[in-house]
């Protein structure tokens, strides 16, 4: 049966996340007709996220529906090309989201801008160190973006996720209390910073101990009742936990569900539609131009949406994916390092250090919101790798989570894994530990890259993405050399033992680790290194913009959903005061 | 002996009886009674598990279904075409066979150290099972052995929130969190789980926050 054709849009948008939603609001603000397709339910968070369910960790972290269903479709992954990959059969290291609101719905609102080296690694890299510091199969690049011109839209984020924060380095003027390391800030964030816990005091006093500057890093969970930038209140944090994976029963995370969608609603050009999955994006006949795109929506039907602009919005994995399936852009072929689509996926690196005492007890279970204390002697360019022999950073915190029953017992190294003794150091540590965690950036590699699956299949019969991913020396060292300086702070903080988590020398999708899954459609100034130029527009097809995670040419240390709700205000600008009036190439 | 006739009084929607008898006594050497409180077994940690195995976790409603089904690295990950449902079921039946065939009578049967002992070589590998790892089930089993004794008492496990108990964790929050986040004292509270709120044993506020009750204590532990 052919499919049915709507009526043409003037902007068709694919996901509800962070992107979806933002670059939605301002289009449609700015009088355009606006469609957002999303695969996942709607929910109510005024009625269906309240103290009768959210608090449930096996519900939501473990079991949970608000994640992308599996047995529609996943990934397929393996270490290396040599190898068979196989289905990510069970959630495991990350986890996309599937419901209006994306991922981000269930993020841990950690809201930390990427710091002006971020953007410029390799050219810094190569000035500071020599060309040959760079490993030579790392597939390393600059973003061709320019601080002072995104520096505006990650205040326009900010001041639309409500960032808690301090200011450290204010128009180039260091600020007491921030951090002194973050590039140059407009003006201070419009939330207050966190308040430091018992734990991130001592952490602090630690850490100053050594030289390092403690901050308390910014948050996107409300620090204070807030009213944004679209007009939507937000309400104070007030710390119960079960923020990460879980939806706010207070609305005090920001995310697109809090933060944007209650504008957005109101908007008389928007309309959602939920349950709908996209299969592509359709070009004409030149292969040049998309005309909009093909969809299976909630009742089965195909359905065919024309439009003027396409926006791709979704997950990483999902807007490469498009891109193959739809045959955009030319596939990276690992062999040649020729073509682009898939090219530089990157992960997140990261680990912890766990110091456990006999004489202190702690309350782990207040917390959520952010509420961490950090240091950033270690992130970007701050220290010299000339003699380290690495590229790249992390930054530490100990962070007040709400340390849920079933994942957050922590033990010290030697325990046996279950039994009496088990039993024994779970109920003795579970109150005594302190945690400093270690986020790491990834670099691009030749051989870590997405394709399409030649054997799986989803639920629509369409091809897998395929993910080919493995650690490499260069953040294996870097992560030593981490380990090596967090655990000096550990020391310092005394304690009576002192244990710890590492990814190990092999990616493994089994356990989770962190939803930073980057690349795959990255942004640049250059075609043969970049599947969209510096506003998101698809070298190839000048209608079509890839928004989010999938634009980032490699992983810095600091989360990714910052600089991707940074890139929808930037992007959504460059479509409203340069495309429209002229389409074609921005660049 | 009935099904229920057990600590505590438990029916089963998906285990059969000899399933049962053999998680009873598996889970209680995973997590053992002692000074410290009721083990795996009376924190109705098999109810948990029939009751995950009977929903949509124990047909894997939710996970990749497709083949083909290879063995895969260790980092691919669960490459079973065994649901759940079937694992528990399977391994079960080869344990108790294997038990019966190398010291006459089911694993439920033996004395506490064999039993030990079996499970120590089940987590090697070291039990020859003829349809699966005896590892592969070992750990899924601890893994949901873990989550019985540590979810919300909604689930069947966790019951009188032993878990949460032994760790001093009071389950639900209270907005009183919102002042506290800076404290050095050591919050103790009795644990409220969503079941408590659910059947109104716990009303909560209009804020949808539970009041605590403060746990009065002499001495540290």
């Amino acid at each position: 049966m052919p499919a049915t054709k709507l009526k043409s849009v003037d902007v068709v948008v694919v996901g509800s996340g962070v992107v979806g939603s933002i670059m939605s609001m301002e289009l449609a603000n700015a009088g355009m007709s606006v469609v957002c397709l999303e695969r996942g339910k709607q929910f109510d968070i005024s009625t269906d996220f309240n103290a009768s369910n959210v608090y449930d960790e096996l519900k939501f972290d473990r079991h949970s529906d608000i994640f992308q269903n599996l047995a529609r479709d996943t990934l397929t992954f393996r270490n290396n090309g040599g190898q068979t990959a196989l289905p990510m059969r069970e959630m495991g290291a990350f986890k996309p989201g599937e419901m209006v609101g994306g991922t981000s719905a269930h993020w841990g609102a950690n809201a930390r801008r990427f710091l002006p080296h971020d953007f410029a690694m390799r050219s810094q890299i190569e000035q500071r160190y020599g060309k040959s510091f760079i490993p030579e199969d790392c597939n390393l690049q600059d973003w061709g973006l320019e601080w002072d011109e995104v520096e505006p839209y990650y205040d326009q984020f900010e001041n639309i996720f409500g960032v808690g924060g301090k200011a450290g380095n204010l128009g180039g003027e260091i600020q007491e209390g921030g951090n002194p390391h973050e590039g140059p800030r407009s003006r201070e964030y419009p939330n207050p910073p966190t308040r430091q816990t018992y734990q991130g005091e001592m952490f602090a006093k630690a850490a100053r101990s050594l030289g390092y500057v403690p901050f308390q890093g910014p948050t996107a969970a409300m620090t204070q009742d807030y009213r944004n930038l679209y007009r939507v209140q937000m309400l104070q944090c007030i710390h119960g936990g079960f923020c990460s994976s879980h939806v706010c029963s207070q609305g005090a995370k920001a995310n697109p569900l809090t933060a944007v969608l209650p504008a957005l609603m109101r908007q008389k050009t928007f309309e959602l539609r939920p349950l709908c999955n996209v299969l592509r994006i359709n070009k004409d006949s030149t292969g040049k131009k998309a005309t909009g795109v093909t969809y299976i929506d909630a009742r089965g039907n195909e359905i065919e949406q024309p439009a003027s602009i396409v926006i791709l919005g979704a997950y990483c994995f999902s807007n490469t994916r498009l891109l193959l399936l739809s045959g955009i852009g030319t596939p990276y072929d690992p062999r040649t390092g020729k073509g682009v689509v898939g090219r530089n996926y990157a992960y997140q690196q990261g680990g912890s250090v766990e110091i456990f005492f006999d004489d202190r007890e702690f309350n782990p279970f207040i917390g959520g919101g952010m509420v961490n204390t950090s240091i950033d002697e270690f992130n970007g360019d701050v220290i010299d790798r000339g003699p380290l022999g690495f590229i790249g950073g992390a930054y530490f915190d100990n962070s007040a989570r709400g340390a849920a029953p079933i994942k957050g017992k922590p033990v010290p190294p030697g325990t046996p894994r279950w039994g009496s003794e088990w039993k024994k150091a779970v109920a003795r540590n579970y109150r005594r530990t302190l945690n400093i965690a270690m986020h790491g950036t990834c670099l691009s590699y030749k051989q870590n890259y997405l394709d399409l699956d030649p054997t799986y299949k989803d639920a629509f019969g369409q091809p897998l993405l395929r993910m080919t991913f493995d650690w490499h020396q260069n953040e294996l060292r870097m992560m030593e050399y981490m380990t090596e300086r967090c655990t000096e702070i550990g020391r310092a903080l005394g304690g009576s033992r002192i244990g710890g988590k590492s990814k190990g020398t092999h990616f493994s999708i089994v356990g989770y680790q962190s939803t930073h899954n980057v690349g795959g459609a990255v942004m640049g100034d250059d075609p043969s290194t970049s599947v969209v130029n510096k506003y998101l527009q698809s070298w190839d097809v000048s209608n079509l913009f890839v928004v989010g995670g999938s634009a980032f040419p490699q992983q810095p240390a600091n989360g990714p959903t910052e600089t991707i709700g940074m890139l929808a205000c930037w992007a959504a600008d460059a479509i409203k005061e340069n495309y429209v009036r002229s389409p074609g190439s921005l660049v | 002996m009935t099904l229920s006739d057990n600590p505590i009084g438990a029916s089963y929607l998906y285990l059969m009886e000899p399933e049962v008898r053999f998680l009873e006594a598996a889970v209680e050497h995973l997590i053992p009674t002692d000074d410290l409180g009721p083990g795996a077994r009376d924190a109705g940690v098999v109810v948990y598990i029939d009751r995950q195995l009977a929903g949509s976790w124990g047909s894997h409603g939710r996970n990749y279904r497709g083949g083909p089904w290879l063995e895969g690295t260790p980092q691919q990950g669960y490459q079973s075409r065994f649901t759940p449902q079937e694992v528990y079921r399977i391994a079960i039946r080869e344990i108790d066979q294997h038990c019966k065939a190398a010291f006459d009578r089911p694993f439920a049967q033996l004395a506490r150290d064999v039993q030990l002992r079996l499970l120590e070589q089940m987590e090697k590998d070291e039990v020859a099972l003829p349809s699966l790892s005896s590892k592969f089930f070992f750990d899924l089993l601890w893994r949901n052995t873990d989550e019985g004794y540590f979810s919300d008492p909604l689930y069947g496990g966790n019951r009188g929130m032993v878990g949460w108990k032994l760790l001093g964790f009071p389950g639900l929050p209270t907005s009183e969190y919102r002042d506290l986040i800076t404290s050095s004292e050591p919050y103790r509270a009795e644990p409220v789980s969503v079941l408590d709120v659910q059947t109104g044993k716990v009303p909560v506020d209009a804020q949808g926050f539970p009041r605590h009750v403060m746990i009065k204590r002499d001495r540290e532990n």
